[in-house]
């Protein structure tokens, strides 16, 4: 909404300078989103007069003239002048060499340079309207008023300072002048002067030849029409097109102009029909029937539904209500009759008729917001007031108005108790209804404890009694209630493991050198397909939005594997050693009639060349074992014990793919991805990657670990070595290593496969650390567990000692 | 008499001479056995006093001879430490490193700005005695709007352009991406009592084409506290208190009024801006772009919640009060940093992310 200061002005004496003004409106709700003032662009342009028009000295030039403006006593130009309308006297605007300006003909900007026009030196230019950006026009040059001074800078007469305000949709009121004029008189202590409504009716009564009817009045509470005759259809006078302009809206003629001044000076959307355009003087307000088409105003033809309402006469539809007028009873130059429609319609309705039809007005952006039932008959009065006055028109004596259901003025009791609960401090009862008066609501102070507070008829936001509160806080300020700590009872802790096992997870994975990316939760189902076998996404189809912004986002991410492969592909030329990342996000599994089901997951990869001491590259590719350090390393952070097994997943490469399982139950996922799907990703390097599923993994996380008590015997450490048949996996080994009395730990630290050991067979070591948490150990007790260790690996895996 | 003491100051002073050329270990040691050693000059003195039979001089010949074996066992410690000293400062000198060269490579990770941003954040109100739940990323229409006092026709509908899910129940299309983190004010008041202190952080989507200050998919930090006796001067503190954690102890606040449905009355939060002091123009003159010359920066909305929400789950809104604020992680992280562009943060671009 485009408010002009000089229009606020009619409403309300304006006593603060446009910056506070601004800076108080803002504050109290009402955001001024932009201070514009035209004429700033005018720089270096200013008032003359003309003092002489000859003609051009070459006799074959008839359409170019010499003019002689005067700035000051002593500053003339002669300039050369092609406009028709240039005569002695005028006032008009200037711009000499050098000013910056809109081109006339092309409509660009461009600065004004010296020109000779057939033989005849320019020292400037008289402007046209269009050329200062305020209108098309460029027929003629712009006439100032006669009271403009010479010489002075074109801004202080034709500028203008307008607020351009960001409302919030509470406040439909607020989309007109007199609305906004209200909050300045509270917020500025002025008093609101509401414009005339008095006029002259001379016609004959509209009664008996219109006849109104509401058919369907839970989407239109009141219908008001009015009847404007003999008028004359023209342009409007120039104020009231420099008004609609200065608020953002094309003048059209001067009906038009007077249905849109009075809207966006009272809020009220008017229509007006030709008279002419409207079959058996009826109106007939009913909701459309099935396949009834309207050609609207804006030439576009549109079917409607049975949940729209439209004005009809006797024979078919003529406007869609409370959004446009029909074409077949607009307003033309050959109008000389208008029946003015000022009615309320159904917020809701009018809502759904304009989302539905993919339309919005001046008019449905206001109904929308809901406006009072009580403001049709003033708005009708006021514009019928500017038909005649403006429209030179024989208004019709008296108004249809048809109100079935009259809504009763709202009351609202607000406590002194609820103020003070609410604000936290308490406000005396003199200053609460010096503010409610302020801002035109009746308030009465019932002592001790009571307001009861009438609401005027364009407050329809204020319902309830915290209503009330913002209203009184706003004015006041909300900078000027106190500021204190929350005081009051601290409520129980209630724990949240999933939240603390997903920050330790991202914090163990930081640590250890990766990186944390972010990616959109939305993919495309292409992207998926990359990763996820047809079967899966046949089985478990993810989620799609049914308004997608584009086709890259259009499905719920059912697993980070792709986003974080098409975050690689887009680093991985600018990174050129070994990259490893991760991302921890929700995952989406729909379910049948439920919201799906979020799992919070993690996805990690490695990638590249492991570095040197120095952090260069090696020649040594990252890859399985990179990937699961990382991961062993953050299930250590949470003391988790895991296990792997080895699995098949469409996305991995067979044989090098493990499930992470932990007390039976898989958790997760670690793999070398297979060369398919990183090739799809357009990456060519080997890629290891991990999952985990944290909500598989949290009823195994305990929050603290279990003490065990440090033995004050020392170890023995010895080493084991065996040759193992290829496809016995090592953990089979540890396990039975393990399983001894007097085995404390064991790590296996070599594998060997190749000429030195029989073929289909590999070589395994493991350094052992036996201990007896009741005695020294010696080293002779370790041997003898030893070998009996090695005599269980030979019995149960068919395992060979290695000298 | 006189030719024993003689001798003795004789041999010390040789001695004495002789020591300062034992310029390493194995001649010290040689000099060591020579004057004090077994057989050594200064102790074979010693041990002919035994054969002298003037009592008087034999004790005048041992105490001078003692003085004369303290000092050179004295005058042997300080040259042994001399050389042993000099032995390590040439082994030191040869040893030396070029400390300036850099340590053994540890490969680096770090947390996405907008996580440490949001960690700092809900510590901020943890402090404050406000717990940390969660709720769903795709919500149902009636959590995401409805219970927040926004039905279907409600013009306030276009303050969250949203996404829908592609699925319909009884003819309507009741799932979306939530647009906000408010539906979880419903869910924690359906399932607790009062006291309520709580913060809810997640993921939020709008239906918005981006540019430098918007993003489709942001983070929020939802903030909700009922109690009786909640006022809005216990809003301003909470949110005062939270500015200056996350922006500096000299932050000023300035609240104005602003509108959601699901609060009576509403607000904005502003911080003044501290790049240019609240000025509006740096130092220089230019003017300042982080709060485009106003010298303020809208940081959150807020507001006491509606009664009629706390009806809807039970709550005595006579009684309780309570008050709620939604807050963008990325604007945050955005103003810390110093990023002019909200899109690089899920860029995900690593010489970006690598900064953090």
């Amino acid at each position: 909404m485009r408010v002009p200061l000089n229009w606020l002005a009619d409403y309300v004496d304006i006593v603060l300078p446009p910056e506070e003004l601004a800076r108080r409106l803002t504050m109290a709700g009402v955001e001024v989103g932009d201070i514009m003032r035209s004429g700033e662009e005018w720089e270096g342009i200013r008032v003359a007069e003309v003092v002489k028009v000859d003609p051009h000295p070459d006799p074959e030039v008839e359409r170019l003239r010499l003019a002689t403006v005067e700035l000051d006593e002593d500053e003339r130009h002669t300039v050369v002048c092609g406009a028709p309308n240039i005569a002695p006297g005028q006032k008009v605007a200037f711009a000499g060499i050098g000013t910056r300006l809109i081109d006339g003909r092309t409509g660009e900007p461009t600065v004004l340079k010296a020109a000779r026009k057939r033989g005849v030196e320019s020292a400037g230019m008289v402007l046209s309207e269009k050329e200062l950006g305020i209108s098309e026009q460029h027929e003629g040059i712009l006439v100032l008023p006669d009271e403009a001074e010479v010489g002075a800078p074109l801004s202080s007469v034709l500028g203008e300072t307008v607020f351009d305000l960001d409302l919030t949709p509470n406040r439909g009121d607020l989309l007109s002048v007199l609305g906004v004029a209200r909050e300045v008189a509270a917020l500025s202590g002025g008093q609101v002067r509401d414009p005339s409504i008095e006029h002259a009716a001379e016609g004959k009564p509209i009664k008996g030849r219109v006849a109104v009817q509401i058919a369907a009045p839970d989407l239109c509470p009141r219908y008001v029409a009015a009847l404007v005759e003999n008028i004359k259809v023209t342009e409007s006078p120039s104020w009231l097109q420099e008004r609609l302009l200065a608020a953002g809206l094309r003048p059209i003629n001067n009906v038009v102009d007077v249905t849109n001044y009075v809207m966006l000076e009272m809020g009220q959307p008017l229509h007006a029909f030709d008279f002419a355009g409207l079959r058996g003087g009826k109106i007939i307000v009913r909701r459309a029937g099935p396949g009834e088409t309207l050609t609207l105003l804006d030439g576009t033809r549109r079917e409607m539904t049975a949940d729209m309402l439209v004005i009809a006469d006797a024979q078919e539809a003529r406007a869609l209500a409370g959004l446009m007028g029909g074409s077949e009873s607009e307003v033309t130059e050959r109008t000389t009759a208008v029946l003015l429609e000022s009615a309320n319609f159904s917020p809701a309705g009018i809502r759904r008729t304009s989302q539905a039809l993919k339309a919005r007005t001046d008019a449905s952006i206001r109904f929308e917001k809901g406006l009072s039932p009580r403001l049709p008959p003033i708005a009708a009065q006021r514009a019928t007031k500017l038909l005649v006055e403006i429209c030179g028109g024989h208004a019709a004596e008296g108004m249809i108005d048809v109100y079935p259901v009259k809504e009763k003025e709202a009351r609202v009791d607000l406590t002194q108790e609820r103020l003070h609960r609410v604000l936290g401090v308490e406000l005396p009862a003199t200053k609460v209804r010096r503010v409610l008066e302020s801002l035109g609501f009746g308030c009465r102070w019932v002592p001790p404890d009571r307001y009861i507070v009438r609401v005027p008829y364009w407050r329809t936001d204020v319902k309830i009694p915290d209503d009330l509160v913002e209203e009184v806080a706003r004015i006041v300020g909300y900078d000027q209630l106190p500021t204190t700590l929350l005081s009051g009872e601290i409520p129980a802790f209630s724990p949240q493991p999933l939240l603390r096992l997903r920050e330790t997870v991202r914090d163990a994975l930081a640590a250890a050198g990766m990186q944390e990316v972010i990616n959109y939760s939305l993919t495309t189902r292409e992207a998926l397909a990359k990763v996820l076998g047809p079967e899966e996404l046949a089985i478990n189809p993810p989620l799609r939005v049914a308004n997608p912004m584009s086709r890259e986002y259009d499905y719920c991410r059912p697993t980070l594997r792709a986003s974080l492969l098409e975050c690689l592909a887009k680093n991985v030329r600018s990174q050129p050693g070994m990259l490893s990342l991760y991302e921890v996000g929700r995952v989406y599994l729909p379910r049948d009639r439920e919201l799906p089901r979020e799992i919070e997951s993690v996805c990690g990869l490695v990638t590249g060349r492991r570095p040197d001491r120095w952090g260069q590259p090696t020649e040594d590719e990252a890859g399985f074992y990179d990937a699961k350090g990382l991961l062993e390393n953050a299930l250590d952070q949470l003391h988790l014990q895991a296990h792997y097994e080895d699995t098949i997943d469409y996305a991995f490469l067979p044989g090098r793919t493990a499930e992470v399982r932990t007390a039976g139950e898989r958790i997760g996922l670690i793999g070398q991805l297979h060369p398919r799907v990183t090739g799809a990703f357009g990456i060519k390097a080997d890629v290891a990657m991990f999952e985990l599923d944290l909500d598989a993994l949290l009823p195994h996380v305990s929050s603290v670990p279990h003490y065990q008590p440090v033995s004050p015997y020392p170890s023995v450490e010895q080493d084991l070595a065996i040759i193992l048949p290829e496809e016995v996996p090592a953990a089979r080994a540890v396990q039975i290593i393990k399983s001894f009395k007097l085995v404390r730990d064991v790590r296996p630290f070599d594998e060997y496969k190749g000429t030195q050991v029989p073929r289909g067979h590999k070589s395994l070591a493991f350094a052992v650390s036996f201990h007896n948490p009741a005695g020294t150990l010696t080293d002779e007790q370790a041997g003898r567990e030893r070998g009996r260790i090695i005599e269980r690996l030979k019995r149960e895996l068919g395992a060979e000692p290695r000298s | 008499m006189t030719s024993l003491l003689d001798t003795i100051s004789e041999i010390e002073q040789s001695a004495i001479g002789e020591l300062k050329s034992a310029s390493d270990q194995s001649a010290l040691e040689a000099w060591h056995i020579r004057y004090l050693g077994r057989k050594g000059k200064l102790t074979q003195v010693l041990r002919s006093l035994a054969g002298v039979a003037n009592l008087d001089e034999r004790r005048a010949g041992g105490q001078r001879a003692n003085v004369a074996k303290e000092r050179l066992e004295a005058a042997y410690s300080e040259q042994r430490s001399q050389i042993e000293e000099q032995r390590l400062s040439s082994v030191i000198a040869g040893e030396r490193l070029d400390v300036t060269l850099p340590g053994i490579a540890v490969p680096r990770g770090r947390l996405h700005p907008v996580t440490q941003t949001m960690r700092d954040v809900l510590a901020a109100f943890v402090s404050m005695g406000f717990q940390v739940a969660e709720g769903p990323e795709i919500e149902w229409d009636h959590y995401n709007f409805e219970a927040l006092r926004i039905p279907a026709e409600h013009p306030a509908r276009d303050m969250w352009d949203t996404l829908w899910i592609d699925y319909e129940q009884d003819g309507r299309r009741p799932m979306l991406m939530r647009t906000h983190t408010s539906p979880n004010q419903i869910r924690i008041m359906e399932k607790t009592r009062p006291p309520v202190r709580v913060v809810v952080p997640g993921k939020c989507y709008r239906f918005e084409a981006t540019d430098p200050t918007h993003e489709w998919m942001m983070q929020q930090v939802e903030g909700l506290a009922v109690d009786d006796g909640i006022s809005m001067a216990d809003l301003k503190g909470s949110l005062t208190d939270f500015a200056r954690r996350i922006f500096g102890p000299e932050r000023r606040t300035a609240f104005r009024c602003d509108y959601f449905p699901f609060v009576e009355p509403g607000m904005e939060m502003r911080i003044d801006c501290f790049i240019c002091r609240g000025e509006g123009r740096l130092e220089d003159g230019r003017p300042c772009r982080t709060c485009h010359q106003t010298g303020w920066i809208e940081i959150l909305g807020a507001g006491m919640v509606h009664p009629e929400i706390l009806e809807n789950v039970g709550y005595d809104s006579g009684r309780y009060t309570g008050f709620a604020f939604g807050l963008g992680i990325e604007r945050i992280a955005l103003l810390r940093y110093g990023i002019e562009d909200i899109r690089h943060l899920y860029a995900n671009d690593l010489r970006f992310l690598e900064q953090f």
